[in-house]
């Protein structure tokens, strides 16, 4: 409760600071919007359900963006780890693929399929395939010998074995992974809709431009940084303990 | 109540009749007990039957490591074998071999005088490391063979319930396992291997890092145990008074390469204890045969040519 204290007066602080420069006037409102006007941006974008279209059609690509690329980065990062010769090879074309902003694959996914959704998905799987395949492949080589034993001694082989040991035995070596390759897709998720114009919050961002709307603008930057943060801090941060809890590990820093 | 007849304490007139043991010569500790068992004293029917098996590793400068060179060793069902030798000479790998996480580079092993070639549920092993899942509680690490056999799920209540009240850790059920002390995680990792019924338990050095107080308890559970459920177990250790406390049986392995060196059939009453004189004496004999082989171990561990410990 004393955390939550401090961040609320952080925050009032900071909207604060905020509202006075913006009732000095020294910049024009649309240069430089005001707390209020942000606010009834927000409101309006809800009230005609605009926002809350733009929000579910940018998750659905981000649910089945990045559930695409979890298994195949789960698919092909223990692929790689179980194999020498891929593990040298493939290893470090994977890495170097990385520093590739994911932005770049869209001409491409363009001209394979058109101005499709498939573009989009296409360019927020390319945005995190890479960092869970990567951390799977960590998780894979991390994860201590004896659980894959244990449980081929146990009776556990090929899928069950997978399923029941190999993926909670290498959980929490690749949840950093994970959670990076979600970042990663939802970054790269937000570009392709604001270059791709059709629905979705990066739209929503381009509208604001097109419009001169600097009240819209930061409206859906501020809804893009909370959905991040909410996702990060429910999902990833739940899991995360829950982990720990488990394993009995000590909690970071 | 208890959900498998096999499990119900059968003294059916076998070797563990305390009677059979109650050899006076050996009660007055004056002489050694244990006696060299030759080959022939070996039965027909083995549980289990390692067939000259020899294991090679690969090691990282190319060469081949001979871990496990032509060993011939049979197990009689119901049997307690004690495997003693000094650390490195191949008693894991023998065992993972048994368990058939491993295949012998030459020679077989035969369980019921068929070809081991893959793990399977009627040998269980329990790891040196003891390889309890962290991410299961207590309950389920000990339901997880009986899943993966494909069990019920009333059935594998009941059983999880029967077998963590068999180790006295019953209340412990929704605990995860960081969350217990050595010897109660030792006990899950009993729980488990029992609750799948095999006919072999594989053991692996497992109280070697536990404290003398707790050591003592488990080794009556685990004598307790095993005279109730009939298993037959093989039990690894460095440990020689661990042997003869607990075995019907001791094998010594020698070091690089790996063969049993001599065998020695303990002729000692039940229930033993680690303090007995007896035990002390019997343990004495085998010491003077196993202490070249440590010598070599140490040797070749410190690569120090003067190691006389
Ligand atoms: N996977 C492996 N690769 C190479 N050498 C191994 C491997 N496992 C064990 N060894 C070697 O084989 C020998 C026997 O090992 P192990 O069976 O673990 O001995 P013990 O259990 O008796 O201490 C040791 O010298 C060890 O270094
Ligand atoms: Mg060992």
């Amino acid at each position: 409760m004393r955390k939550f204290a401090r961040h609320a007066v952080f925050y009032a602080v900071l909207i604060g600071i905020w509202a006075l420069l913006g009732a000095l006037k020294i910049w024009p409102t649309y240069v430089f919007p005001t707390p209020k006007g942000v606010g009834e941006a927000l409101y309006a974008g809800f009230q005609d359900h605009s926002f809350w279209i733009a929000i579910a059609v940018s998750m659905k690509r981000m649910l089945l963006g990045y559930s695409l690329s979890v298994v195949l980065g789960m698919v092909l990062g223990l692929g790689v780890a179980s194999n020498k010769f891929l593990e040298e090879t493939m290893g470090g074309l994977l890495v170097s693929l990385q520093s590739l902003p994911s932005i770049c694959w869209l001409p491409l996914a363009v001209l394979w399929f058109g101005l499709t959704e498939k573009a989009i998905l296409f360019v927020v799987v390319m945005g995190s395939l890479l960092s869970v395949t990567i951390a799977m492949e960590d998780g894979r080589k991390q994860m201590p010998k004896i659980h894959s034993m244990a449980g081929r001694n146990l009776g556990a082989t090929g899928l069950k074995l997978f399923w029941y040991v190999l993926l909670p035995a290498s959980l929490p070596f690749i949840l950093n992974g994970l959670k990076q390759g979600w970042a990663f897709a939802w970054r790269s998720l937000i570009s392709g809709e604001m270059i791709f114009v059709s629905l979705g919050l990066g739209q929503q961002l381009m509208m604001g431009r097109d419009l001169n709307d600097m009240n819209l603008v930061i409206a859906v930057m501020l809804l893009i940084i909370a959905i991040g943060y909410i996702v990060d801090g429910l999902v990833f941060r739940t899991a995360e303990r829950s982990l720990q809890r488990r394993w009995g590990l000590e909690p970071a820093s | 109540m208890t959900p498998n007849p096999a499990l119900q304490p059968s003294f059916t007139g076998d070797h563990r009749n305390p009677a059979r043991a109650s050899n006076a010569r050996w009660k007055a500790g004056a002489a050694p007990s244990v006696v060299s068992l030759r080959q022939a004293d070996s039965d027909a029917n083995p549980k289990v039957h390692l067939d000259g098996i020899s294991l090679s590793y690969k090691t990282n400068d190319g060469k081949r490591l001979l871990a496990l060179d032509n060993i011939d060793l049979k197990v009689q069902p119901g049997e307690f074998l004690c495997i003693v030798g000094p650390s490195g000479c191949g008693k894991s790998t023998l065992l993972h071999l048994i368990a058939g996480l491993n295949q012998p580079t030459s020679g077989s092993v035969l369980m019921d005088n068929k070809p081991v070639t893959a793990p399977g549920t009627d040998r269980i092993l329990i790891f040196q490391e003891l390889g309890l899942f962290p991410w299961l509680k207590v309950g389920e690490n000990v339901e997880f063979g009986m899943k993966m056999k494909g069990l019920s799920k009333a059935e594998r209540r009941e059983r999880v319930d029967y077998y963590l009240r068999l180790v006295h850790l019953s209340q412990f059920k929704d605990s995860y396992t960081h969350q217990l002390s050595g010897g109660m995680r030792q006990r899950v990792a009993l729980a488990r291997a029992l609750a799948t019924e095999p006919d072999v338990l594989l053991m692996d050095e497992p109280f070697a890092a536990l404290d003398a107080q707790t050591r003592d308890l488990l080794h009556d559970e685990l004598e307790r145990l095993w005279a109730e459920t009939g298993r037959t177990i093989i039990f690894v250790t460095h440990n020689v008074r661990e042997a003869i406390r607990l075995g019907d049986r001791v094998a010594l392995i020698s070091f690089r390469p790996g063969k049993i060196k001599r065998e020695y059939r303990v002729d000692l009453p039940r229930p033993r204890q680690l303090e007995d004189v007896s035990v002390a004496l019997c343990a004495r004999e085998i010491l003077d045969d196993l202490r070249g082989e440590i010598d070599k171990s140490l040797r070749e561990q410190y690569g120090d040519k003067e190691v006389h410990a």
